[in-house]
């Protein structure tokens, strides 16, 4: 016993000496396969919403920029904007438009800059049943204030006629964290549900009155996938992207809608003569019969001030290179490109920053 | 200690006598300032973090004063924020844990201690050992994707069947939800009873097992009458320590209770705890209110903590007196 | 009599028959978790995991080598700062202590044991992120170091306290000091209950996720120094597994695969190491 004691710590000691050579060999050369200049960190934090997109960007952008690594976490839009205000992250990102009391909290002034714009579309996962549905927004409001239960309801079948439900319990999903994408669904719920209007109202994180909470919009969909019965609101491409199941859903002119890049664009292009000079605005429930009732731009959320010259710089470039380049990676991941006239007045922004 | 005059008070022989002496005792002087604040610091970090807790939840107390821990609601909107969601998911699922894990584990523990030869009763409980070294996001994992697959498919619908008339055991079965959380905190805290409870049980002494023996009871009379008692009090403090574990349980539960602040009679829906809504929304509390009432629940969640310490203490403590055991 | 006694003998069998299942079911759990493992992680776990960075939403071929790395890094300064705050703390309790103030600590210390780890990420948070502005692999290591200490403490105090007081009480009469005593006699005498105490206390600590989801948040890339956001594979895990995504998925058994193995290797070696030892 003795004799094995020795060889055992030997080999632990070993394993941590290893482990720790490793680690300062990375730390100290970045463990980059070239040998590079100064990396610069930059460190983002925020909405879930765009987080397909940002990840493409961020990665792509690093590799046209070897030396530039911008790290971003999607952990909510509700947590960017607290990060942000906090200083812990050079940037946030959100869905929902800071209200002006978070704007008060803030020591400099915040920049939106919208980036893309994308669908919040009602998925799915019914036992046996994979086609579309049609919602009307009454319905969407009733099932997340825990009124309707069945997927076989009246209610439902009333819009979706000759269509075979089963009778499976409804399992609503929504949020657990602070989203921009609830600050959507619960914006659109309550411009349509003066019942949900009174009883939860529109926030990045309201009083459910039903269902399981999933975090992120990766959560929610994890859940939808996992469960039978349930339904979730999730950004267009997370449904896209697993294979899940939406619905149509009623705009404002009657029509019943699909989310595509055509009902999202149509969505945004009536508000982009108007858009105010800020870019805070809503678009959900937005007029035109070819509109996609709930839509959002979302943004990245950037100081005017920012003490490091260099990490100012790379922001401004990056933002440059997003409303040029970047703009043609949305609509393979089922985004909108921004509108010419606001990619216009978010160049004249990128001076502001200081 | 520091004027301890050690054994015999006489210098060693080859020693010059004052100034090394001098020297020797300033360098156990040393010696004990320093391991001295390094104790302290357990105690200074203790405090520390109370501290944190509270300074950064006054607003929150102000306004909600005692009535946080009977509000119900939860609603970031209104700025109305209540402990009792949390408090109530919080000792469901470790109540839940308790009930499966204490069973089994001191059964598992008479078994390894009373009847397993002792190679296969140390390489069990060995086995048994590694499982509380498994990382609690593990457990979620396997939540996630087996045991509330498994409970809403089969566990479920069987207790509906056969319990349904209880309303623990109505309404819609999700998967996720209490049940599947204290089902997953009843594997974590089994290897604390069984390794606690089988040391208390291998400790009682020889002469209580052959004296029942001796009386003409079975193994079993005599374990179950006899030893078992005796060693009560250890098997209460695993007990104890199990449930401390299963409070604070912060990821294997958030991946599987459903995170839904609501009070439910039934034990297939939703629920949340006090760990988990921290994780979940702490990051990104905007609201400072909305802020301080999760640390209040943080403070919350230590006072629980502290008094099931206080409690195994007490335990302990008072079955010391009465002298049944160590 | 006779049937009251094979009632008994009955009880008597069933009964064990019952302990025996509940410690096969027991050690079940375990081979089950290991082997679900070995089975859907061991199939993802490949070159490329091991090496590649995470790669952006969708696209194939990512990896964690960031985030077993990172782990390594925070591990290293979580014992760099818990490791000998705790055991000189340890050694206070064993050798100097006296009667009030040590009850105190060792009462302390099981009960900042106990804390849930998620607190201790508030306290992190508040102590170091904030006031640094910066989510990093510091504020991170902090977090675990805090969850190392009591630990650290308590398991050196009882290896220290198995060391015989003749040993001690010899030294002191060859003229040694005190301290001279401590660090020649008695710590080397007690060092594999000493290693063994702390390897297990790292392996504890290198699985925890909650106190690192506010302090060294997470990193798509190589996180240089120790001011930078960090990623971690507890973190990972969790982040791919409460995803849609099954390349996500197959990637968070894998990384749980990798994590595991590392925890159970070390407490096997550990407790192989003193099994000829104490009479367990």
């Amino acid at each position: 016993m003795k004799k094995l004691s020795n060889p055992a710590i030997i080999i632990v000691s070993a394993a941590l000496v290893l482990t720790s050579l490793v680690a300062f060999h990375s730390s100290a050369s970045n463990a980059a396969p070239v040998p590079t200049p100064e990396i610069v960190m930059l460190t983002g934090a925020g909405a879930t919403f765009p987080y397909p997109i940002y990840s493409k960007w961020f990665s792509d952008y690093n590799k046209i920029h070897s030396d530039i690594q911008i790290n971003y976490q999607s952990i909510g839009s509700g947590a960017g904007i607290r990060q942000l205000l906090s200083g812990t992250v050079d940037f946030g990102a959100s869905d929902a438009p800071m209200n002006d009391e978070q704007l008060g909290q803030a020591k400099t002034k915040i920049l939106h800059f919208p980036t893309v714009l994308g669908a919040v579309v009602p998925t799915y996962n019914i036992t046996g049943f994979s086609q579309e549905l049609k919602f009307s927004s009454g319905l969407l409001a009733d099932i997340y204030l825990g009124k309707i239960t069945k997927w076989n309801d009246p209610e439902i079948m009333k819009y979706n006629e000759g269509v075979n439900l089963p009778a499976q319990d409804i399992v609503v999903v929504h949020r657990s964290d602070g989203s921009g994408t609830s600050y959507v669904w619960t914006d659109f719920l309550s411009k349509v549900s003066p019942e949900w209007a009174g009883k939860v109202g529109k926030n990045t994180s309201v009083n459910w009155p039903v269902g399981l909470g999933g975090k992120g919009n990766e959560g929610v969909a994890g859940l939808v996938k996992q469960t039978p019965g349930a339904i979730g609101y999730v950004e267009l491409i997370y449904a896209v992207q697993n294979k899940l199941p939406y619905g149509r859903v009623r705009n404002a002119a009657g029509v019943f809608v699909r989310a595509s890049l055509d009902s999202v664009t149509a969505a945004g292009a009536g508000v982009a003569a108007s858009m105010p000079e800020d870019f805070r605005v809503s678009i959900t429930n937005a007029p035109g019969e070819t509109a996609y009732p709930i839509c959002s731009f979302t943004y990245l959320l950037i100081p005017t001030k920012i003490e490091d010259a260099n990490k100012k710089q790379i922001i401004k470039n990056f933002l440059l290179w997003m409303l040029n380049d970047g703009q043609k990676d949305a609509e393979p991941l089922t985004y909108a490109p921004l509108p010419k006239q606001v990619v216009t007045k978010e160049l004249k922004q990128i001076l502001q920053i200081e | 200690m520091a004027n301890n005059p050690g054994p015999t008070g006489r210098a060693a022989p080859n020693r010059r006598a004052p100034a090394l002496i001098q020297g020797l005792r300033s360098g156990d002087t040393f010696a004990h300032l320093v391991t001295l604040l390094c104790a302290a610091s357990v105690l200074l970090l203790t405090v520390a973090l109370v501290y944190e807790l509270y300074i950064n939840s006054t607003t929150a107390q102000h306004k909600f004063g005692l009535g946080f821990l009977t509000g119900r609601t939860w609603d970031p909107v209104s700025g109305e924020f209540g402990a009792l969601p949390f408090v109530y998911g919080t000792l469901v699922t470790s109540a839940l844990a308790l009930l499966v894990a204490v069973p089994l584990g001191v059964g598992a523990a008479i078994f390894l201690s009373e009847l397993a030869p002792p190679r296969i009763s140390n390489a069990l409980t060995f086995v048994i050992e590694l499982l509380a070294a498994v990382p609690s996001v593990i457990y979620g994992l396997l939540g996630i994707f087996i045991t509330a697959p498994f409970l809403r498919q089969y566990g479920e619908p069987f207790l509906k069947r056969t319990l349904g008339f209880l309303p623990l055991f109505q309404g819609p079965m999700y998967g996720v939800g209490m049940l599947t959380a204290g089902f997953v905190l009843a594997i974590m805290v089994v290897p604390f009873v069984i390794s606690l409870s089988r040391e208390v049980l291998m400790a009682v002494p020889v002469e209580q097992r052959e004296g029942a023996l001796g009386l003409g009871a079975t193994k079993w009379e005599s374990t179950w009458q006899v030893v078992v008692p005796y060693a009560r009090l250890g098997i209460l403090a695993s007990i104890f320590l199990a449930l401390a574990r299963a409070l604070g349980e912060t990821m294997a539960v958030t991946m599987v209770i459903g995170n839904d602040p609501k009070i439910s009679s039934s034990l297939f829906a939703p629920g949340y705890s006090i760990a988990a809504v921290i994780a979940n929304e702490f990051a990104e509390a905007t609201a400072d209110l909305h802020l301080q009432a999760l640390i209040e629940l943080g403070l919350v969640l230590f006072a629980l903590t502290i008094v099931i310490n206080g409690l195994a203490r007490i335990v302990i403590i008072s079955t010391t007196q009465k002298g049944s055991s160590q | 009599m006779q049937w009251r006694n094979s009632r008994r003998k009955f009880v008597n069998y069933f009964m064990f028959s019952l302990t025996g299942l509940c410690a096969l079911v027991a050690v079940g759990f375990l081979f089950f978790i290991l082997g679900y493992l070995v089975w859907n992680g061991g199939s993802s776990l490949s070159w490329a995991f091991l090496t590649h960075l995470p790669t952006p939403v969708g696209e194939p071929g990512g990896g964690m080598a960031n985030a077993i790395v990172g782990s390594g890094k925070l591990l290293l300064l979580a014992s760099a700062f818990g490791i000998p705050i705790g055991f000189l703390g340890g050694v206070y309790l064993a050798e100097f202590g006296g009667r009030s103030f040590p009850f105190v600590v060792r009462y302390t210390a099981d009960l900042l044991n106990g804390v849930p780890s998620i607190l201790i990420g508030i306290f992190a948070y508040a102590i170091v992120v904030l006031p640094m502005k910066h989510f990093s692999a510091l504020a991170g290591g902090l977090a675990l170091g805090v969850m190392m200490i009591p630990i650290a403490v308590r398991s050196t105090e009882e290896a220290l306290r198995t060391v015989p007081l003749m040993l001690r009480e010899g030294a002191l009469a060859l003229g040694a000091s005190k301290w001279k005593t401590i660090a020649t006699v008695v710590v080397p005498a007690a060092r594999k209950g000493i290693v063994t105490g702390i390897i297990l206390d790292i392996a504890r600590v290198a699985g925890e996720t909650a106190p690192l989801l506010f302090t060294a948040l997470n990193n798509q890339f190589w996180s240089p120094g120790w001011n930078q956001p960090i990623a971690s594979l507890p973190v990972m895990v969790y982040t791919y597994a409460i995803s849609p995504y099954d390349d996500w998925h197959r990637q968070a058994w894998a990384g749980g695969l990798v994590l595991l193995t590392l925890v159970l290797v070390a407490n096997i070696v550990v407790r192989l190491s003193v099994s000829g030892r104490s009479a367990r």
